[in-house]
């Protein structure tokens, strides 16, 4: 039976010599019986609400009631009812599971015969038991993570709080938690599930949607989901650029938000507006629209007031890059070696100018060492990695004036102000004099630097830091562009506007190579490659790789569906 | 009663896991093991002979521009010295030539007219020394050599002459507490000081600061911990790796090197626990501030291994820095455990210098362990 196990009155807190509150008057309540989901993008404030719960914080305003009493007043009792999982797991890596298991016990009093039926109970729950004398820092992602949980059940909480712990894990073990919590709470407990994956909210009893500190929504995600019912269309067989269909669709008053899916187009509307005529959309005569279902994320976005548009100012500026429809990115067997551990294990690709593509995977895999050795970081053990008919063995620094490259969490330096860090990529990438205050000028108009130039970029919000990135890494008009994880933890108005000067870029002809965890991410892409334990499993264009698992029991897979059924099909059955 | 005698056995089974934790983290990270076991003994070996205030390996030079008699006779007595390997030669350019390359810390000129001024009763022989000032321990060592050598000489041949030699004071030196006057006695104890606060200071700064940025803090702050097991279970586990790596020094000083070690081990285990804790609570303050690694280390090296090294009177004599220097050296604990270590070993169970220096360094580990205890929150802020 489902009752309120926790209340929060409109709670805030602004932390010492902050300018803006990290949470700002959130009322909610969660219940037993239920996963609720604490959803949104970076900075949202979902951590610090999570240890305000956890009473680790204490709150600036408001009031928070946990199991009957106060998160830090109540802190003695509350603490035994409590289970709670922080960001990084909270493992010792250099104690093994069952040392980590056996602290933890202690620590929360579960001794004797209890503490042996527990971890019988929770190593079965896990699937551990094969891997009890190995130290923790020798698991994998998705093993951490489970280890983690066990320790925070210890003791049997009855409200269970979970910081992000989705990110890092591939799919697979993503799906296996989700299964677990589920148990925990068929059997009554609460469970609080941060994250910034908008399509895990759809998964979740309840809701609690938050956004720079500011709640959002609160309840039940079908509720609003449902808000967009009837206002969610794809454009499927259309002929020409999907992307300039897209952008000529976003240009239209009645349309809402819009993103590229495999070969078609979807589309959100405003409240109350009637679809566009495929004909003012120049679709061609074979198009058709097919109503569909509407996501959370539309519902996020809705409340946001909608996307960013579909015109790159970027892009306008950009030179066209001509030329033939020739490769331009070749990876031949490429292979890297960490010791005995193949990190990337002959890896083959080529990429065709003004083509989009993909490196699908979760952390780990293989991606970042994949994409390094492609434009000459790291030098592969074997095989070749070639740009624009360069082989990077031999010249890497002639082909790296040719590449843009977006370094993942958006790498800047920190102690240099905005400008100085425009000044400073612009000059490591070879412009000089005039050519190059007419570039930086440019980028300072088109993302609308002005008023943040000698501001630190460490205070501003994420979505800034990825724009400067961005600019940083195109100043110099480089034919190809490397981004790896460019969007990681943006919320999804910022990830649209990026993508939209994507697009925008690859209209103009420039090839963009980019790596992401986000399976959904893969759609915007001409041809994606699912990257699993240093090997390409599987490559394709996205329709083709989510059609070839299609089945009479899911005939519309999502890119995870068919993440998931391709790992399955490339591994042996183990025992 | 029944409620606090549950809280009892909580505190102490919470307080065992931790330590238990805490202890095979040490014995598993080579870099701890490496600091408490592998170093002290590294840099006892530098320190005894690297370190070297003794002149037994100078090298002086002698240049002999006088053929006389007298002058042959007093390079001679020059030449036989056991405290000095001497270098002869007919030529001052030469010596000029081997103090440039530092192969002679300093020569001795026998002037041509030495003899001569020597018979003059009027007159004084003269006696040139020229000393490398770069070095000005071995320039005033060289000095002082040479005016022995040179009142030596003088009795030894009034004698022969069977006059009286007259000196208004005869010195008759006698090293107290270190006969042999052997720097080694006195650098080892001053050695094992910097090592303690290598141990207590650096090697603890870093271990609250790795769990606050390997986000075990944050776990460990969720159970029922309390401050007080938390902060026990920092120090416990790493007061005995300060023991054992200090008795482990003392072995070796005492039977590698042969230092006299002259008070008995259980005042040692007493000072050195005090200035351990002092270390300690040193250490736990810049990990609880900071919460990050980098910075505690900084703080450790600038706050305690530096002034250990230099300020407390390991090397350099406090008396004979400015006043203003020597006013600050009153504030660092290692200070204290320097001359509580020099008594120890040299002197012996000094009661009175003990207690003083066991009192202030007392005073030095209420002051930061207590420091801590009160920046120790239950919260994240």
């Amino acid at each position: 039976m489902s009752e309120v196990i926790a209340i929060l009155e409109n709670v805030g807190k602004l932390f010492p010599k902050a300018k803006k509150s990290a949470v700002e008057d959130v009322s909610a309540q969660i219940q037993t019986g239920l996963v609720t989901g604490l959803v949104g993008p970076d900075g949202a404030g979902k951590t610090t609400l999570i240890r305000l719960m956890a009473g680790l914080l204490a709150p600036t305003s408001g009031r928070l009631r946990i199991d009957g009493g106060d998160p830090i007043a109540d802190a003695a009792r509350l603490r035994e009812n409590i289970g709670y999982m922080p960001q990084k797991f909270g493992l010792y890596e250099d104690l093994s599971v069952e040392e980590n298991l056996t602290l933890y016990a202690d620590l929360r009093g579960v001794i004797g015969a209890e503490r042996e039926t527990a971890f019988k109970r929770l190593l079965d729950f896990t699937d551990l038991v094969r891997f009890t004398n190995r130290l923790a820092g020798k698991l994998s992602g998705g093993m951490k993570q489970k280890l983690g949980l066990a320790c925070a059940l210890l003791g049997k909480p009855r409200i269970l709080l979970l910081d992000e712990p989705g990110v890092g894990v591939d799919p697979i073990s993503r799906r296996e938690l989700w299964k677990m919590v589920k148990d925990l709470v068929a059997q009554g407990m609460a469970v609080v599930w941060s994250t910034a994956y908008l399509d895990e909210a759809e998964l979740c009893g309840q809701v609690i949607l938050m956004n720079e500190g500011k709640l959002i929504f609160a309840g039940v995600p079908s509720v609003m989901t449902e808000r967009m019912n009837g206002r969610c269309f794809l454009i499927q067989s259309c002929q020409g650029s999907r992307r300039q269909l897209l952008t000529r669709a976003l240009r239209r008053p009645e349309v809402m938000d819009g993103v590229i899916q495999g070969h078609s187009v979807r589309l959100v509307l405003r409240k109350g507006a009637a679809a566009p005529k495929l004909s003012e959309l120049q679709a061609g005569p074979e198009c058709v629209t097919t109503p569909v279902a509407s996501r959370f994320e539309d519902a996020f976005i809705d409340a946001l007031g909608g996307g960013p548009g579909g015109e790159s100012l970027l892009a306008e500026r950009m030179r066209s890059i001509p030329g033939p429809k020739e490769t331009v990115i070749k990876a031949g067997n490429l292979t890297k070696k960490f010791g005995d551990f193949a990190a990337a294990d002959q890896v083959t690709f080529s990429v065709a100018r003004g083509e989009i593509f993909g490196l699908l995977g979760p952390n780990g895999a293989g991606k970042s060492t994949t994409f390094r050795m492609m434009c000459g970081l790291l030098a592969p053990t074997s095989g070749t990695a070639r740009v624009m008919g360069i082989d990077l063995a031999h010249s890497a620094s002639k082909a790296r004036q040719r590449l843009g490259y977006m370094a993942q969490k958006f790498s800047l330096y920190s102690s240099l102000s905005v400008l100085q860090n425009l000044e400073f990529f612009s000059g490591v990438y070879g412009l000089r004099g005039a050519k190059q205050q007419t570039q930086i000028d440019e980028m300072v108009e088109v993302f609308k630097f002005g008023p943040f130039l000698d501001v630190t970029p460490d205070t501003l919000p994420l979505g800034f830091k990825q724009r400067m990135a961005l600019a940083c890494a195109v100043m110099h008009e480089p034919d190809i562009l490397f981004l790896d994880e460019p969007t990681s933890g943006v919320d999804p108005v910022t990830r649209r506007e990026f993508w939209t000067h994507i697009n925008g870029l690859v209209e103009k002809g420039v090839t963009v190579m980019v790596t992401t965890h986000f399976m959904d991410e893969a759609e915007y892409c001409d041809r994606v490659a699912l990257v699993y334990r240093g090997g390409i499993i599987a490559a394709g264009t996205p329709d083709d790789l989510k059609q070839s698992v299609a089945s009479t029991n899911n005939p519309d897979p999502s890119m995870e569906d068919a993440f998931i059924e391709l790992v399955g099909r490339n591994e042996p059955v183990n025992g | 009663m029944d409620d606090s005698k549950m809280n009892f056995s909580g505190f102490f089974r919470r307080l065992v896991a931790l330590c238990r934790k805490e202890t095979r983290q040490i014995l598993r990270d080579p870099s701890s093991n490496l600091i408490a076991f592998v170093l002290p003994v590294a840099l006892l070996f530098i320190y005894s002979y690297g370190i070297n205030l003794d002149s037994t390996s100078v090298s002086i030079g002698l240049v002999l521009e006088d053929s006389s008699r007298e002058a042959r006779q007093f390079a001679d007595s020059f030449i036989g010295s056991p405290y000095m390997k001497v270098v002869t030669s007919l030529n001052r350019a030469e010596m000029e030539q081997a103090i440039m390359e530092t192969t002679v810390r300093g020569f001795v000129v026998i002037p041509e007219d030495f003899a001569r001024r020597l018979q003059r009763p009027t007159d004084t022989a003269p006696l040139l020394v020229v000393t490398d000032g770069t070095e000005p321990n071995l320039a005033s060592f060289v000095e002082n050599y040479t005016r022995g050598a040179w009142q030596n000489w003088l009795q030894h041949r009034a004698d022969e002459h069977g006059r009286k030699f007259t000196t208004a004071i005869s010195l008759e030196p006698r090293y107290w507490f270190n006969p042999s006057a052997e720097s080694r006695n006195f650098i080892i104890p001053g050695a094992i000081t910097v090592i303690m606060t290598v141990i207590g200071a650096l090697l603890t700064s870093l271990v609250i600061a790795r769990e606050w940025e390997r986000g075990t803090m944050e776990a460990l702050l969720a159970t029922p911990v309390t401050r007080a097991e938390l902060l026990l279970s920092k120090i416990i586990p790493y007061y005995a790796l300060g023991i054992v790596s200090l008795l482990i020094c003392v072995a070796v000083a005492v039977f590698a090197l042969h230092v006299p070690f002259r008070g008995s081990l259980w005042v040692l285990l007493m000072v050195s626990s005090l200035f351990l804790f002092s270390a300690l609570g040193f250490g736990l303050l810049l990990s609880t501030m900071t919460r990050n690694q980098f910075n505690a280390a900084q703080g450790a090296l600038n706050g305690a291994f530096l002034p250990a090294l230099i300020l407390s009177g390991f090397i350099y004599e406090i008396r004979s820095m400015p006043l203003i220097i020597q006013a600050v050296t009153y504030l660092i604990p290692a200070r204290y455990f320097v001359n509580a270590m020099h008594t120890l070993f040299m002197a012996g169970n000094i009661w009175s210098v003990l207690l003083r220096n066991m009192f202030f360094l007392a005073i030095a580990s209420v002051f930061f362990l207590g420091l801590t205890a009160l920046k120790t929150r239950r919260r994240l802020e």
